[in-house]
């Protein structure tokens, strides 16, 4: 890797050595538990919303996983462990076999895990104290497994001791953000040299918290509709909030100098990302600091704006949010015929940390198939959230792909935005 | 609780710990941990189940008494008596 300091700012020399590169992926999503089951949903319209019982709240709607849990834990670790570092084996599993990386023949200590979060540690929280409520707030009935479980790097940390993996790894909380950052990181641990492989994404475990469902009630952003499949509809004149989802999505990274040694199979390179920050408000994201959070992303790429393809949108049918940010996409993207915009939530809800991750992957296949997924179940587009060339429930093929830009943005005023670029060598 | 029942309903608690592990051979002489993939949280997890199932309290002083089944079964029996 050459990079060079000059006058404070980090100028790169874009050698294979520092060109990072997609070799593997595995994903649960609430409809689907591979890229090419999850990639066939959303190109034909398959929710994965469903009713779901939670702890006191009842009937609520959720995206809701189904995969299969024991493929790659024993069920002693499945009950030991939580559902967010259960998502994350899962994925980090089926990632290291779809990179065809020799694993018994690697240095594990050179590997990372870096996953992001929205939170973690309120489902078991909340667990045990519905444990102790059986006996009267008795607190010797409280797990002595409820520290390990809640400590922060808990999901990434399950994932080391599945795999055996003895390198960095962390559990990143970044709100609804987090999914791009665990990539983010991934990358610049790749870049600064520290590790050889990244195992990055995000994970959502958020549905088995009634917490979260009831917050965003309280907030008025939860979303109700007779038809779950319908009920995540951003965009939509009529949307009334968030879906909340489980999921994870995890991509082996590697350096592109390894990834053509061993002649593996790259997904594309992560080109560009930028994180920034509001500053303004706790939940009320801004659209002028998302604005330049993408814009940054575009420049650290190196591209013009009307170079991007693809942008797979944050929007979770809140009433605001989806028209801030739909103003942030106007002002950075002016004058981009060819940008396409469409959202992963319509079909899977809001899937936490996990959704940034989730969201960019499933548009990966656009470099293979040109074709953009719609944005599911808007019947009536609210004129605010009028974007040129907005895909709207039925997939639309388009020119040859080569850039997409996932934006993400969470509470407390994160914004992150990565850019994966068709492999050209 | 007879000694049996004891036996048994340790059996039960592991099967559900350690739910992996093969029972129907465990020998009651030989400490669980040589013959199961037991570790110390596990064990804690025999003791909070006796709490939560029986109502009976292990002190830590006395956890090497659950290190075997039958010595499970001596030191819980004047415990589960009456249960």
């Amino acid at each position: 890797m050459q990079l060079v300091f000059c006058s404070g700012k980090l100028k790169k020399h874009m050698s294979y050595n520092s060109r990072i590169v997609i070799t593997g992926i595995g994903l649960t999503a609430p409809n689907g538990n591979s890229l090419a089951d999850f990639r066939r949903a959303l190109l034909t319209g398959k929710s994965g919303v469903r009713p779901f019982t939670t702890r006191y709240m009842g009937a609520v709607l959720a995206g809701v996983c189904d995969f299969d849990e024991l493929r790659h834990q024993k069920k002693k670790e499945l009950r030991r462990g939580t559902r967010a570092g259960s998502i994350g084996i899962y994925c980090a599993n089926e990632a290291l076999k779809d990179s065809g990386i020799a694993w018994d023949k690697i240095d594990r200590s050179r590997a990372g895990v870096y996953l992001g979060v929205t939170e973690h540690g309120n489902v078991e929280t909340e667990n045990e104290i519905a444990v102790i409520k059986e006996y009267n707030y008795d607190t010797k009935f409280w797990s002595h497994h409820h520290n390990p479980r809640t400590v922060a790097n808990n999901p990434a940390g399950e994932v080391t001791l599945n795999m055996g993996i003895t390198g960095p790894h962390y559990t990143i909380g970044a709100a609804c953000a987090a999914g791009n950052l665990g990539f983010i990181q991934g990358l610049q641990m790749l870049r600064l040299g520290e590790v050889d492989l990244a195992f990055a994404g995000g994970v959502s475990e958020s549905i088995h918290t009634f917490g979260i469902f009831a917050s965003f009630k309280a907030q008025g952003a939860l979303a109700t509709h007779a038809d779950p499949t319908k009920a995540s509809r951003p965009f939509d004149r009529d949307r009334n909030g968030i879906v909340v989802s489980e999921g994870g999505c995890v991509h082996t990274l590697e350096r592109l100098d390894d990834a053509l040694k061993r002649g593996a199979r790259i997904y594309g390179e992560i080109v560009g990302y930028a994180c920034n920050t509001d500053a303004t408000d706790f939940v009320l994201p801004n659209p002028e600091r998302i604005g330049q959070c993408m814009a940054a992303a575009v420049k650290k790429a190196g591209l013009a704006p009307s170079e991007i393809d693809i942008l797979n949108t944050h929007a979770t049918a809140t009433k605001l949010g989806d028209i801030q940010e739909c103003q942030a996409v106007r002002t950075v993207f002016k004058e981009c015929p060819k940008l396409h915009v469409n959202n992963t939530k319509s079909f899977i809800g809001h899937a936490m940390g996990a959704a940034g991750a989730l969201e960019l992957t499933g548009n990966l296949p656009s470099f293979d198939d040109g074709i953009v997924h719609p944005t599911i179940n808007v019947e009536h587009l609210d004129p605010e959230c009028g974007l040129d060339n907005i895909v709207l429930n039925e997939p639309r093929r388009i020119d040859k792909v080569r850039y997409i830009l996932n934006n993400s943005s969470g509470m407390l005023g994160i914004n992150s935005a990565v850019i994966v670029k068709r492999y050209e060598p | 609780m007879t000694k049996q029942q004891i036996r048994q309903a340790i059996l039960d608690i592991i099967a559900d710990i350690a739910p992996d592990e093969e029972l129907s051979n465990i020998k009651d002489d030989v400490r669980l941990r040589e013959q199961l993939d037991l570790d110390s949280m596990d064990f804690l997890d025999i003791v909070m189940e006796l709490r939560k199932r029986y109502n009976v309290e292990v002190p830590e002083a006395d956890y090497m008494q659950l290190a075997s089944l039958a010595s499970s079964m001596i030191y819980l029996e004047p415990k589960l008596k009456d249960k």
